[in-house]
């Protein structure tokens, strides 16, 4: 297939599947796991919270997921300030022993876009440190500049309000992002179904992160293949090179030798 | 001793260090981090960090999210 020595590389890591994917919202860890294994997402998302002290009963993550076969890719999600979220980088760092962290620092609950200003302070903090900063950002050029000029190793433009299932709601700020960002770019959020995923990809994003789409759909197992698909398909329309869009027909079968 | 641990008073053994605190909970200590005072303690310090009556500890670990 033409995509053989397709390979995402973030920070020098090599990546075969471009489709990342979270591990929250799922009805059972059982579920989760064939979601993972069925999408082929090589880095998956987690959250860091306080361990449950009062209850010990509960089964952990962990014992659900290969750290060996997947890139864990903790997320700073809750997060408000720039100092929460490097507070809790420094805790995943610890846990985890990998220096990769989905950075977000949101502004608002109801809308759960980034404060940007905030994210800034706490990426340059946490490049200063070592870490492999991949930061969820709104999908605005200048952002994801200043961003990839501190040295974040990706940048995740919002497709739409994470859990909405919207899409990418703005693809023209997205292909901006495109040419402008040489570090990969990878839609976080937004994308409600297979063919969200799709226009991503052939919008030449590197990757795309969902996490809702797949746990809240009514078949999870199902949408996880799908987007799978999905995002091999966009990826190959891409780099297929689409035609142009044009406004009127043009005649598939040839013209001459038509019956009088 | 009384510490905040996780949020929640807690009461725990007098001189205890951290990997004392994580196997009287059983808490494999491989897949936690844990926080003192706004502190991490690194993992290769848990048998020798002492904890002190007041102490905030916090034992976080990863969970599922997107």
């Amino acid at each position: 297939m033409a995509l053989e020595n397709d390979k995402l590389i973030i920070a020098g890591r090599e990546f075969n599947s471009r489709l990342m994917v979270g591990t929250g919202k799922y009805a059972s860890f059982q579920q989760m796991a064939q979601a993972l294994e069925i999408s082929g997402a090589e880095i998956i998302t987690v959250a860091v919270r306080r361990v449950n002290i009062s209850d010990r009963s509960k089964e952990s993550l962990l014992d659900y997921i290969d750290p060996k076969r997947y890139t864990l890719l903790p997320n700073t999600a809750g997060c408000y300030t720039a100092d929460d979220a490097v507070r809790t980088c420094r805790l995943a760092r610890e846990a985890g022993l990998s220096d990769f962290v989905k950075l977000e620092v949101l502004g608002d609950e109801k809308t759960l876009f980034p404060d940007n200003e905030e994210l800034l302070k706490a990426a340059k903090i946490l490049v200063k440190e070592g870490f492999t900063v991949l930061p969820y950002t709104s999908d605005d050029v200048i952002m994801c500049r200043k961003l990839e000029d501190i040295g974040c190793a990706a940048v995740m433009p919002l497709g739409a309000p994470i859990g909405s299932g919207l899409g990418i709601r703005n693809p023209y700020n997205i292909r901006i992002i495109l040419e402008t960002i040489k570090v990969p770019v990878i839609v976080d959020a937004g994308v409600g179904s297979a063919s969200d995923a799709a226009i991503a990809m052939e919008l030449g994003c590197d990757g795309v992160l969902m996490n809702t789409a797949i746990a809240g759909a009514q078949d999870p197992i199902a949408m996880a293949e799908a987007m799978k698909l999905a995002i091999i398909a966009g990826r190959l329309s891409y780099k297929a090179g689409r035609i142009p869009r044009k406004l009127y027909a043009n005649a598939s079968s040839p013209v001459e030798g038509l019956l009088a | 001793m009384r510490v905040m641990l996780n949020g929640e008073p807690s009461e725990i053994k007098d001189s205890s260090t951290v990997a004392d605190l994580l196997d009287s909970l059983a808490i494999g200590r491989e897949r936690v981090a844990v926080e003192v005072n706004l502190d991490i303690v690194p993992k290769a310090m848990y048998d020798t960090h002492l904890l002190s009556d007041g102490d905030k500890i916090e034992v976080v670990h990863f969970v599922g999210g997107g």
